[in-house]
């Protein structure tokens, strides 16, 4: 087992007056592609806007390479290497995909070399390129979220439901270009719902429920397993697709 | 799957959609028309008109800064007018200490007292904004009922310090020689002095437009107006920037208060939280946190002062309130309505 790039070590969020977190462990290993699955209002999106420390841990401590980052503010975290595409996408309606892409590389100006290479996993990027990131399709925005948080080399890239409200062609895409993104020396941490892309890309699986981690281990046995998806999430994960 | 397809579709933006988008900017000269036909004579409309956008633009880039200030940080600073009255008495100041290229019948003499009047007032408020922003508005991030009593209580305090430094009399600012007086355009008599403040005004603009479309930080501030956890989760500290664009709002609105003193001739330390009632409604008109929303929102409300002053003065302060209610009837987020991510 590679040694962990991240662990979360008994992590409590509070949303205002709301306990959302109680208490998460989690073992990110480094390289591959870590799933994070649960059922809506499981926590996921929580423990990702966590870690970012766009919501502060109450309790508990966010590692990440072993160095305790926990009471760091966002922007510190983000220059520690993690990037994060949030559910929402986060795009920046009012700029064009060029400008959106220049903010997202906060070393200078972006690679040549590596802006091809994401052109090349998102076409559209290239097409678009002039235009405002407002007039793109859902699909296309997603696409931008996941390129702009590629756009220089990171460590970890936390991606919340990438695939949330997309046809299957681009979800099919997507599931590609992810795929490839995991043939470089990142880490992903992947919050999904559709099973299809989680057992394609996932090499770990964490299961959450009620704020809480309540099953990990490889994504393989998982997948492998119909009845333990039945006793974690409900219902079979073959029939969630 | 080709996504390519799809592109054409993007392209063709409809006329209608394009000609809704461009409604808020023909406003203005919609707004010249109804007022030419209203005013019936050429040369008095243009003499107003000439006022109404040397009025707009002042007001302009006294609330540039406010717009973007409330856009960043969701922050209401009432205290934005204690600038304006700071400015205008540096300026006063500084001219007075120019006394001699004040009074010297040389543009170029008049010209450079005005301008290093207006770096003065400039520096002096873009200082002043950052102890405000650091001692009175940090403090109360977030928290908008404590913003408004706060930045009040900023602006009071301003105030009397004002009266401290310079008495308690409203004083007399006056124009430097070459600048006062009119020159004759088509018939019309046009103060020289609007003639600038259009020039500074116009000047000003662009180079705003310029930072916020082809800089960084311009780029990082329309970005954090739209959504600043996603520019926090990019690596850049929102705060900082803000602090930024809160010096540099406070010191355009220094600045403006130096023009707008010499637009009025007439100084007092209240100046400022008069004008910031035109100031307030031209940022709601033009669409909170819109800079050019803000634009347009001044010179609809400079145009409509001046016509409604000549043409019905008791109803000149009223005219703009009027002009607010029907915008936010037809556009409730303002001309220029600023996406928020939440
Ligand atoms: N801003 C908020 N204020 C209050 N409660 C919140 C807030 N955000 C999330 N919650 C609550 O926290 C719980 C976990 O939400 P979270 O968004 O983390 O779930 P999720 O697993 O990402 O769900 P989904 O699959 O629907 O995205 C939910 O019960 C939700 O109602
Ligand atoms: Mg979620």
């Amino acid at each position: 087992m590679p040694e962990a790039i991240l662990t979360l070590d008994g992590v409590h969020t509070h949303i205002g007056p709301y306990h959302i977190l109680h208490g998460v462990d989690l073992s990110v290993p480094e390289g591959g592609v870590a799933m994070l699955l649960g059922r809506n209002g499981a926590g996921k999106t929580t423990t990702l806007r966590t870690i970012m420390g766009l919501w502060k841990a109450s309790r508990g401590a966010v590692r990440f390479r072993g160095k305790d980052i926990t009471s760091l503010d966002t922007p510190a975290i983000s220059r520690k290497g993690i990037a994060f595409v949030p559910e929402d996408m986060g795009i920046f309606t009012d700029l064009t995909v060029a400008e959106n892409m220049t903010l997202a590389a906060t070393r200078g100006a972006p690679d040549k070399r590596r802006l091809d290479w994401i052109c090349d996993l998102f076409p559209p990027i290239r097409t678009f390129w002039e235009s405002s990131a407002g007039t793109l399709s859902g699909g296309q925005k997603q696409m931008l979220s996941v390129a702009r948080a590629i756009i220089e080399p990171r460590d970890l890239i936390l991606i919340d439901e990438p695939t949330k409200g997309l046809a299957p062609a681009i979800i099919k895409s997507m599931t590609g270009a992810l795929k490839q993104l995991k043939e470089t020396e990142t880490t992903i941490v992947l919050v999904e719902q559709n099973f299809a892309m989680a057992r394609a890309l996932g090499d770990t699986v964490a299961v959450m429920d009620d704020g809480r981690i309540i099953h990990a281990g490889d994504m393989a046995a998982l997948a492998a397993d119909a009845a333990l998806q039945e006793r974690l999430m409900g219902l079979s994960l073959e029939a969630h697709q | 799957m080709s996504d390519t397809a799809i592109r054409p579709r993007i392209e063709q933006a409809g006329l209608a959609d394009r000609l809704t988008a461009a409604l808020p900017i023909l406003l203005v000269p919609m707004l010249a028309l109804l007022g030419f036909a209203a005013i019936g004579d050429a040369t008095t409309w243009l003499t107003l008109t000439v006022a109404g956008l040397a009025m707009g633009l002042m007001i302009f880039v006294m609330a540039s800064g406010l717009t973007v200030v409330f856009g960043l940080m969701d922050v209401i600073n009432f205290g934005h007018g204690a600038f304006v009255s700071v400015g205008a008495f540096v300026g006063f100041t500084a001219l007075a200490w120019m006394g001699g290229w004040t009074a010297s019948p040389s543009v170029v003499l008049n010209l450079a007292a005005v301008f290093l009047a207006i770096c003065a007032a400039a520096l002096v408020t873009g200082a002043m904004g950052y102890a405000f922003e650091r001692v009175i508005v940090m403090p109360v991030y977030g928290h908008h009922l404590k913003q408004i009593l706060v930045t009040m209580g900023g602006l009071i305090v301003t105030q009397q310090l004002i009266h401290v430094i310079w008495g308690p009399d409203a004083i007399h600012l006056a124009r430097p020689e070459t600048l006062r007086g009119s020159v004759i355009v088509a018939g019309a008599a046009i103060e020289k002095y609007r003639i600038m403040a259009v020039g500074i005004g116009l000047a000003l603009f662009l180079a705003m437009r310029y930072v916020l479309r082809s800089t960084r930080i311009g780029l990082l501030v329309r970005a954090g107006v739209e959504n600043g956890e996603m520019v926090e989760a990019l690596g850049y500290r929102i705060k900082r920037l803000f602090l930024m664009v809160f010096i540099a709002g406070s010191a355009l609105a220094g600045l403006g208060g130096v023009m707008w003193g010499l637009y009025q001739e007439t100084i007092t330390a209240h100046m400022g939280s008069e004008i910031l009632v035109l100031v307030f409604i031209v940022v709601i008109i033009g669409g909170l946190g819109s800079v050019e929303g803000c634009f347009i929102g001044a010179l609809l409300v400079g145009l409509l002062s001046n016509y409604t002053a000549f043409l019905a003065p008791k109803i000149a302060l009223v005219s703009t309130i009027g002009l607010m209610v029907v915008i936010l009837m037809w556009r409730p987020q303002g001309l220029f309505p600023v996406v928020k991510a939440k």
